[in-house]
């Protein structure tokens, strides 16, 4: 048995699905270019990712292991289909932006990765923890690659929040400087995968530093 | 080699089914339950781009509705049938906005909507869909730079055929900063619009 506080470790970072995993690589480089549409397509992913794993745990104990993977695949592609459409109808100019990349849901891997992995093992409480703390992992890679891209390439910082939180949410968008003139390559999709690997660089760097401390530690003991 | 006996296979089968039709099922229904709103969200969508050219008091008609098929036309930059909005004040025509596009963009087809008062005067032109460079060609959209606004109040005679040109090819047009490519095509487009309209006000504003 995982304790929630695992999951929620590993969901958050020690095995973050973009920066360890390296899963669902094409909706993360393709709509990152700003901080609100990173926010957009995390949140739906979050919401897939919960769902499904929710629901591929309730059934786990009758789906025979042979069809496992069509029905994974019949229900995620049913529950990203019924999001795309609840946006549509609920947040329509969110949808005109993101709309494209709302179906490429279905073939980020990670969110079978995580019905096959943990949701088909695992109860109820701790798939839809894995699936909320996986969610939140991808959704906070999406937001700071975002934000990354939009200061370096914009100069901007929440750029079109309105789309998302409505009209008083116009007043969130940040200039840094008027005369900005931008930086093409950050917005291109070269710029993502820079974002993305300066992103993985901070993380290992972060994990390797207190390990070495650790380390000497444990030496220590032996050594007298 | 394991051994699947034929029963297996069939409750295997029948689960399957089972999963597939509760799927179906509930995309169908949040399809139902959420139809009638996206319509009208995309209509919205409709309106809000056409009063973006036309101000609300030059027309008292239903728009959205009052529309014609028009066929494909190389001047429209259209292969395929397209909607022209038709605006009327009084009964009389006011104004009709097309679709039309600039085939020629940096990097395909920029989609336009092109509204031309009944006197031949641009009353505006709005950039709907492009694959254009960001940061470059995306100052054709009204959401990044203003020089759409320059087709404003325009008309084949304002400037004469000449003008009609980006300022490098020596017309009136401003081009971007590292990108003629993209304004070219616009005003070519616009430009052809205007033609269009020339030669079958007559036929958009008959029915």
């Amino acid at each position: 048995m995982t304790t929630s506080r695992e999951i929620t470790r590993d969901g958050l970072w020690g095995n973050n699905v973009a920066l360890v995993q390296l899963l669902g690589l094409c909706p993360l480089l393709a709509v990152t270019s700003t901080v609100v549409n990173g926010i957009g397509l995390g949140i739906a992913t979050l919401i897939t990712l919960v769902l499904s794993n929710t629901i591929v745990s309730l059934i786990r104990g009758f789906v025979r292991k042979e069809v496992r993977l069509p029905v994974f695949v019949l229900i995620i592609a049913s529950v990203v289909t019924i999001i795309e459409l609840s946006m549509q109808a609920l947040f329509y100019d969110l949808y005109l932006v993101l709309g494209i990349f709302i179906p490429l849901i279905v073939t980020n891997c990670a969110i079978i990765g995580r019905a096959e992995g943990f949701a088909s093992r695992n109860p109820v409480g701790p798939a839809a923890l894995d699936g909320l703390m996986m969610g939140l992992g991808f959704l906070v890679v999406l937001a700071l690659l975002g934000a990354l891209r939009e200061v370096i390439g914009f100069g901007t910082l929440f750029a079109n929040a309105e789309l998302m939180f409505g009209d008083g949410a116009q007043t969130l968008q940040i200039q840094f400087n008027e005369d900005y003139p931008g930086f093409l390559l950050a917005i291109l999709p070269p710029g993502a995968f820079f974002g993305l690997a300066a992103l993985i660089v901070v993380k290992n760097w972060l994990d390797l530093r207190p390990r070495e401390k650790q380390e000497i530690i444990e030496a220590a003991p032996e050594t007298v | 080699m394991i051994t699947i006996s034929r029963r297996q296979i069939l409750i295997s089968g029948i689960f399957l089914w089972l999963f597939a039709v509760a799927g179906t099922t509930l995309v169908a229904f949040t399809e139902y339950s959420s139809r009638e709103a996206i319509i009208e969200n995309e209509r919205q969508v409709l309106l809000r781009n056409l009063y973006a050219l036309l101000p609300r008091d030059k027309l008292d008609n239903d728009i959205a509705e009052d529309i014609l098929e028009l066929p494909a036309s190389p001047l429209l930059g259209t292969d395929a049938a397209s909607i022209v909005y038709r605006a009327r004040l009084d009964g009389d025509p006011a104004a009709a906005i097309f679709n039309s596009i600039a085939p020629n963009g940096y990097n395909g087809k920029i989609h336009l909507l092109v509204g031309v008062y009944s006197n031949g005067k641009l009353a505006g032109v709005r950039v709907v869909k492009h694959a254009e460079t960001p940061g470059l060609g995306d100052a054709v959209e009204i959401r990044k730079s203003p020089w759409i606004k320059s087709f404003d109040g325009k008309s084949l005679t304002n400037p004469d055929p000449s003008g009609w040109r980006v300022k490098r090819d020596g017309g009136e047009f401003d081009q971007f900063t590292g990108a003629t490519i993209t304004p070219r095509a616009v005003v070519t487009a616009v430009r052809n619009t205007l033609l269009y309209y020339q030669q079958n006000a007559d036929m958009i504003f008959k029915q």
